[in-house]
């Protein structure tokens, strides 16, 4: 219990700092002024503009990282990502076809948005499928089912892309490359409840999720019925993934690196590690959106390009400290 | 100075992939009993150990326990009363010494996220039936084989067991620790009337500790009975096809056997 507060406590409060500073940064400043006295461009810039793309951010990241966690405690290998059984590649098919048949090519709406969310439960499915053998869902199996899948998938994502002309092309790359850049609450607000509801299950599951990290016999010998928690473990952590990834496209590196990092500094406890991890990567998501909408602004600069490069060397810097000093 | 029986078994078999490993197996484990399960490779020992411990539900015949179908007793019932030491635990993530142990109180752990104080109060004791208290905060990953193996018995007995089952639990460990794992396993037989089945290949070690013997020979029992009456020559050889010599000790305390 002292140990929840003193890791979960410093992550919830570095989301809110996070949260109260980064709708002030942009290529306009923002007066409290110009926001207090009612309607004014100022308010409009914050509240239509700023405020949802940073709820947004936050809410991609918390989800991604929270899928990061539970996918690697599933796999029981660190290195797992919301991605790796293929989740990202199939949203990419489904938003390379929906672009390639032109569906709203004008800007990535709503029809890209169901297609890529389609794609995703495609991949779950099949892979839920290919995995599924009589003695349950035995990791090793659902890895190779996730690699292949996401090797042909991402053979008939080149094709579409291949086969198109330079706009949509241009389209494709866009999505493909991950954006926070929402108008608006609608419609990502909509999948809010069930990505809430997700975390609050994975919550939950906590403790057991321990127990299946250090193994399935050590699970299964202290009364975890290994075969249910798995199958469940997988499909919310599709879920998460698919339903965010639908909106922003593939961002990469939050899933690995937020739980990667809070591991080594607070250890593998899943009840700390899963509401930890949520406001961590929400936090550290809307940090490199802030600052992938301004250091070159006013050109954007692709947010995964800025995860990778900010999470990248501060991940290499954990892995190089002592093991004595991890945790 | 054994009890009513805890598992009863009639008829058991088991196939893998076609391939018959337990031929019919009958008989009873008693509350309160020491049992070695001795017999070469691949003659159903761990199959059947693992059967026992509710990790393997695919078998034909009867298992019951405590009077119960073992396929109608919930994991988390079984858990409760029966713990089960592998051979060897590798975990990937760091997990401390004092969160593996505290694992072990899951199955007596209702929605609550966090340990009470009387998990963390099983845990401790069971720490130092073990002599792992000191090791509490280190890294499971990091300690060597005896100390894991060690810890791993911890995380049994915080469950709070009836039986122990036990599957080689000392075969990557030295001679020393061998000893000091089977002594605390001993006591919680003689101390706390655990039942206890381990299967092992140190068929001396077996016949140290143990006060029932039973030796598998592909997927049947061939002798049951004290240590004493299982390890005669004839019966070895029929067990593992080599010829051994067995020897009485002399401070009357079983028998022990080496090569011919």
């Amino acid at each position: 219990m002292r140990r929840f507060i003193a890791v979960v406590g410093p992550c919830v409060l570095l989301f809110a700092a996070v949260l109260l500073i980064a709708p002030l940064i942009g290529d306009r400043g923002l007066s409290l002024r110009g926001i207090l006295s009612g309607a004014s461009t100022e308010r409009d810039i914050l509240v239509l503009v700023r405020l949802p793309r940073i709820l947004f951010g936050a809410f991609v990241g918390g989800a991604l990282a929270v899928a990061g966690v539970l996918f690697q405690a599933l796999l029981r290998n660190s290195l797992a990502t919301p991605f790796t059984l293929g989740i990202s590649s199939g949203s990419s098919l489904g938003a390379v076809i929906a672009i390639w048949l032109g569906l709203d090519v004008a800007f990535l709406g709503f029809p890209v948005i169901l297609f890529a969310f389609a794609g995703a439960l495609l991949t779950v499915a099949l892979v839920f499928f290919i995995a599924r053998s009589s003695g349950g869902l035995p990791t090793f199996t659902l890895l190779l089912a996730g690699v292949t899948l996401n090797f042909i998938f991402g053979a008939l994502v080149l094709f579409f892309h291949y086969s198109s002309n330079f706009a949509q092309s241009y389209l494709m790359t866009t999505w493909m490359m991950g954006s926070l850049n929402v108008v608006g609450y609608t419609p990502w607000v909509r999948a809010v409840p069930i990505v809430l509801l997700a975390i609050v299950f994975v919550i939950v599951m906590s403790p057991k999720l321990n127990l299946l990290a250090a193994g399935e016999d050590w699970a299964s010998t202290r009364g975890v019925n290994v075969h249910r928690l798995k199958t469940f473990s997988y499909f919310i952590g599709s879920v998460l993934t698919g339903a965010v990834t639908a909106f922003s496209g593939p961002i990469g590196f939050v899933g690995l690196v937020v739980p990667h990092s809070l591991r080594m500094i607070a250890g593998p406890d899943h009840r700390i590690l899963v509401p930890g991890s949520f406001f961590l990567g929400a936090a550290f998501l809307v940090l490199c959106d802030t600052a992938a909408r301004t250091i070159l602004s006013p050109t954007e600069i692709p947010v995964g390009v800025i995860t990778a490069l900010l999470g990248g060397p501060f991940f290499i810097a954990l892995l190089k400290r002592k093991p004595g000093e991890l945790w | 100075m054994t009890g009513a029986p805890v598992y009863r078994i009639d008829d058991l078999r088991f196939a893998y992939a076609q391939t018959p490993v337990l031929n019919g197996i009958s008989t009873a484990i008693h509350v309160g009993n020491f049992v070695a399960l001795v017999g070469p490779n691949g003659a159903g020992k761990s199959t059947f150990l693992k059967i026992l411990a509710g990790l393997n539900r695919r078998y034909a015949g009867t298992v019951e326990f405590d009077g119960t179908s073992l396929s109608k007793v919930a994991l988390r019932d079984l858990a409760r009363r029966v713990a089960f030491v592998p051979q060897e635990t590798h975990v990937v993530f760091p997990f401390t010494v004092n969160q593996m142990v505290l694992m072990g109180r899951a199955p007596h752990q209702s929605a609550s996220l966090f340990d009470s104080g009387i998990d963390i109060e099983r845990a401790e004791e069971a720490m130092r039936l073990t002599d792992t208290l000191d090791l509490g905060k280190k890294a499971f990953t990091e300690l060597s084989g005896g100390e894991r193996q060690r810890v791993v018995l911890a995380s049994a007995l915080a469950q709070d067991p009836e039986v122990l089952l036990l599957d080689e639990p000392t075969v990557y460990l030295d001679l020393k620790h061998q000893i000091h794992f089977y002594d605390i396993v001993e006591r919680l037989n003689v101390e706390h009337r655990m039942t206890i089945v381990s299967v092992t290949h140190d068929v001396n070690l077996a016949a140290r500790y143990a006060r029932r013997m039973i030796a598998m020979r592909a997927g049947q029992f061939v002798a049951d009975g004290l240590p004493e009456s299982v390890l005669t020559t004839e019966n070895l050889y029929e067990i593992f096809e080599v010829s051994v010599a067995v020897f009485k000790r002399t401070d009357g305390r079983g028998s022990y056997i080496i090569p011919a």
